[in-house]
């Protein structure tokens, strides 16, 4: 088999083998070189394995030839290779950008670790987003969750360790219980391939295990994914990150659990479980409608930046879900093609902040007055990047409304209530960004400060490639879009 | 060339005029009116060479970028866009030069960044023209409001951020709120947001369903200022005076009932709109936002705040005159967006230029003004005359076409509406009119002043006379009015 051929063990494996040896790169700037490396070459991977699942299908890999189900088998659907490239291009992103921000942020003799955790981090959600087995999927979710806890904790506010501990504890009862679901499914079925499951489960007599498990592993995977009201540990980690960490882990870390929370719920439970689709769209569809509208509330009301947008983050998290919870093909394509915009957007937008953090130090709304004055670029980014997470049309963020507002119709009269939901959070979502434009542009500088300069060049390059992006895939969203229909499809043949 | 390109070289020169203010910036500051002036006489150039095309029967169309399927980016020219669009341009070369001497006489700050937005708005406004779907309008529409805000709030103090709050909420929220889910319920519905003559929607939809989408239009479309929608306006007066005239009187709420005029024509047809019931309440509001908005400015002692609620009144009347349904009626709403276009900029400019020679804002300091600024008060007095209908003005014309299509639809209370509101439009006018001339002024010694800038004159003069020479010579506009009553089927 040809390189070409082993490209989905190669997207976990390259940033696994490199992240030990970063810890060795003492030297000023090598660990960055060889982490920001290690991560662009995941990326190619994954664009490259995108053209090939368009071209022909979904991949599957048996890792050394074993067959199943001795074997390790590696899957890579169109949603996978959707999440592949998020996850992989937030981090290449994030450290492009970052240099100069971990520089400020990481104390220089932690960086090799500091790096090497990033790159397990990044492995460990490659890992999850090609698994074909619930055990592995459990494991490379569990590497990626202590990398992610390492990763939080490393920054200069020491708030950020009650923060983490949260977090852990959180992270820990949800892997847990995902475990403990996984364990029923293997008692009654023994097996732990997700597409054997499937099949298996159907010969099972007593469903009742199924059910428990079914529970267990969503509830598990809502946790990790922070889904309303299981969100509590996601607004003060955000915070406290580094600013590149946020950036990454805004970007990729839940949406790699709603994927597979969805790949669960969708392929295994739904068609062996009676109702099971009715089940999870009468808890997942009010839960998304208070997801939109209570945590853009604390948006409105919050002038911590970074807090501000993480609380906006939750809401986006309820757009997913609720996209999901509708059980229709536009309504999942609306949730799945939100995962890429709305980690387009985020992303851009902690960007922006990053750019104010490398002059602000406490970055609160009324601290950046009239930032814009002495940062255009930069406030300039933020502008348009809020304006794809509002949703406007020309940006990215308009495409995922659009679908989203789409499937709500489609539910009649539910659907109105719904339809009204979107449009409330999106009208406080202009709020909650007009505070922070009106503050930078139209606000009072404050006395005694020094005059701000633009932010370093890499950081804000970067920054403006992605609100590029935000551009680009608002006018021609047929990627995304195209991945997104297909795994949306893919995740609902079985019920037609 | 062809006509098509011209479409986005409409779009494209104000935008690169804007980069080029920028670029000529505070240090030449003749330089970068130049740029203005010759950027606004380019944009009128190339729009009025497209009327001929249009008045022989053309439709140029070009589709720039479909994004998903039956969604797409593109422009078409029809006889209306081509009115609003050849109206905004014309009257935005005069408004260069008024803004030069307003700006300039009133030593304003951030001039840069207030020409270069100017351009922007004017770009977002031949966009909303040309548009050949609802979608496209809606983003040029967006685009409109949002370039609008950093002139809105030019001035900088708290009050002025109070009110450009007051305006970029309302604007954004009804457009998100109800105008986008508008759109893409007419999407969900029709699988298209295309402008076609005669409407999408016959036939894919009945009952009271037709009463909600036209409301949530008719709302969401907040820059027609239908009552309750109106509040943005007068918060938008806190504009310095040249944005007023140009965006508050002409571009940005005509691009409101001009959009108003395209869904209820091309979206939902004509013969369809008005079959189902529930779809009644919209001649109501319209003539109670006439009346009401007159009511309000009776009211007013603020000079600019009074012209904008007798442009909220005035703006309905275009809404009205298209839910009267007769031909005649259809053009003089048409007709109603130039003339009032002609009267409320003069209107604005006399403002500004009484603003910048003596700081007065309020009525009763205007007093026997007249006498010290002869021209500027006669240009005033034509366009008050003008909000009257007043012959020789070019209001007249226009009431004209909505009163007689009123009478042939034997609507009387569209009569009346047009009867008490003239009787109220004269009551608070000619007060002002009075005052301006006959009575004593009291201005302080020490605050005497002559007469306005001669680039605010020379401009306030040339619109009072295209508002009387319209009374003349309409031909073409009703021509081209006409033109928008045949596509109707």
């Amino acid at each position: 088999m040809s390189l070409a051929g082993h490209l989905p063990i190669l997207q976990v494996v390259v940033p696994l083998l490199i992240a030990p040896l970063v810890v060795f790169l003492r030297p000023r700037g090598l660990a960055w070189a060889a982490a920001a490396t290690a991560s662009l070459l995941a990326f190619l991977i994954a664009v490259t394995l995108t053209g090939q699942i368009l071209r022909s299908g979904p991949v599957t890999y048996m890792l050394g030839s074993w067959p199943v189900p001795y074997g390790i088998e590696l899957h890579v659907s169109p949603f996978s290779a959707l999440i592949l490239l998020i996850v992989t291009g937030a981090s290449t992103v994030a450290l492009f950008a970052g240099r100069r921000s971990i520089n400020m942020e990481v104390n220089n003799d932690r960086q090799p670790l500091f790096y090497s955790a990033w790159l397990l981090a990044l492995s460990g959600m490659a890992g999850i987003t090609v698994a074909g087995d619930a055990f592995n999927i459990f494991v490379f979710m569990e590497i990626a969750s202590l990398s992610g806890y390492m990763l939080i904790a490393a920054g200069p506010d020491r708030r950020a360790l009650p923060a983490v501990f949260k977090y852990l504890l959180m992270g820990t009862i949800g892997a847990t219980f995902y475990l403990i679901g996984v364990g029923l499914i293997y008692m009654m079925t023994g097996t732990l391939n997700l597409a054997d499951m499937e099949a298996r489960i159907h010969g099972v007599g007593e469903l009742k295990p199924i059910l428990v498990a079914a529970g267990f592993i969503t509830v598990g995977l809502a946790l990790k994914a922070a889904v309303f009201p299981l969100h509590v540990w996601l607004p003060n980690s955000y915070t406290y990150a580094p600013h590149m960490v946020t950036v990454f882990l805004a970007a990729c870390s839940t949406k790699v659990s709603i994927f597979v929370l969805l790949r669960f719920d969708f392929l295994v439970f739904q068609q062996n479980l009676v109702a099971h689709d009715i089940q999870f769209a009468t808890v997942f569809i009010p839960l998304a409608i208070l997801a939109i509208l209570i945590p853009s509330v604390s948006a409105m009301f919050e002038s911590n930046l970074k807090r501000l947008l993480a609380y906006s983050s939750v809401a986006q998290i309820g757009y997913i879900m609720l996209g999901a919870a509708l059980v229709s093909v536009t309504g999942l394509t609306a949730g799945i093609v939100t995962m890429f915009n709305h980690a387009l957007a985020k992303g851009a937008l902690f960007l922006a902040v990053a750019c104010l953090g490398t002059h602000f130090l406490q970055l609160r709304i009324e601290n950046i007055r009239g930032a814009a004055r002495h940062m255009p670029w930069t406030m300039a980014a933020f502008v348009l990047a809020g304006l794809s997470l509002i949703g406007v049309p020309g940006t990215a963020g308009f495409i995922s409304k659009w679908y989203l507002i789409l499937a709500a119709l489609q539910e009649g009269s539910l659907g109105i209530v719904l339809v009204a939901v979107v449009l409330i959070s999106s009208l406080m979502a202009v709020v909650y960004i007009w505070r922070v434009v009106e503050a930078a542009y139209f606000g009072i500088e404050k006395e005694g400060l020094q005059p701000a300069g633009e932010a370093p060049l890499a950081l804000l390059a970067v920054t403006w490639i992605t609100v590029l992006a935000n551009l680009y895939f608002g006018f021609f969203p047929s990627l995304p879009l195209t991945l997104s229909t297909e795994a949306a499809t893919a995740l609902l043949e079985h019920l037609r | 060339m062809s006509n098509e390109l011209l479409i986005v070289q409409a779009i494209a020169i104000p935008l690169l005029g804007a980069v080029g203010i920028v670029l000529a910036g505070r240090q030449h500051p003749n330089l970068r009116e130049a740029v203005t002036l010759i950027t606004a006489v380019g944009l009128a150039g190339l729009v009025w060479s497209l009327v001929p095309e249009i008045l022989a029967g053309g439709r140029p169309f070009i589709r720039l970028i479909e994004f998903i399927p039956g969604l797409a980016i593109e422009f078409r020219v029809e006889p209306l866009g081509m009115l609003f669009a050849a109206l905004a341009s014309l009257l935005w070369v005069v408004n260069s030069i008024y803004s030069i001497g307003y700006m300039r006489g009133n030593n304003e700050q951030n001039q840069t960044r207030f020409y270069a937005f100017f351009a922007v708005a004017l770009a977002a406004t031949m966009g909303v023209a040309f548009a050949g779907n609802l979608l496209t309008l809606f983003i040029f529409y967006e685009i409109l409001t949002l370039s609008t805000y950093p002139l809105v709030v030019h001035k900088g103090d708290a009050r002025t951020v109070a009110s450009a709050r007051v305006y970029l909420g309302v604007l954004l929220a009804t457009s998100i709120g109800m105008f986008l889910p508008a759109i893409i319920w007419t999407y969900h519905l029709a699988g298209t947001v295309d402008f076609v003559p005669g409407g999408i929607l016959d036939g894919r939809v009945a009952g009271p369903v037709v009463g909600l989408l036209l409301a949530l239009f008719v709302f969401g479309i907040g820059k027609a200022a239908v009552m309750p929608v109106h509040k943005w306006l007068p918060a938008a007066m806190v504009a310095p005076t040249p944005v007023s005239a140009l965006l508050h009187a002409v571009a940005v709420v005509k691009a409101g009932v001009f959009t108003i005029i395209k869904v209820v024509v091309y979206i939902f047809g004509i013969e369809f709109v008005f079959t189902d019931g529930s779809s009644g309440w919209f001649f109501f509001v319209a003539a109670f936002t006439i009346i009401a908005a007159s009511l309000v400015a009776l009211q007013q002692q603020n000079l600019k705040r009074l012209l904008a609620y007798s442009t909220i009144s005035q703006l309905s009347y275009v809404v009205m005159a298209v839910a009267i349904l007769k031909p005649l009626a259809e053009i003089g709403a048409a007709i109603h967006m130039v003339t009032h276009a002609f009267g409320k900029i003069t209107l604005f400019f006399a403002a500004g230029a009484i603003y910048t020679v003596s700081k007065k804002t309020e009525i009763n300091q205007l007093r026997g003004i007249g006498r010290k600024m002869p021209w500027t008060m006669t240009a005033f007095t034509i366009g008050a005359l003008s909000m009257i209908g007043v012959p020789p003005t070019g209001s007249f014309i226009s009431k004209w076409y909505i009163l007689a299509g009123a009478i042939e639809a034997d609507n009387h209370v569209a009569i009346a509406t047009v009867v008490v509101s003239t009787a109220l439009n004269a009551a608070y006018f000619l007060p002002i009119i009075y005052l301006v001339w006959f009575q004593k002024e009291e201005t302080p010694p020490g605050m005497d002043h002559g007469e306005a800038p001669f680039a605010a004159v020379l401009a306030l003069t040339i619109t009072a006379g295209l508002s009387l020479l319209f009374f003349f010579f309409h031909q073409p506009v009703v021509e081209l009015a006409a033109q928008l009553v045949r596509e109707m089927p």
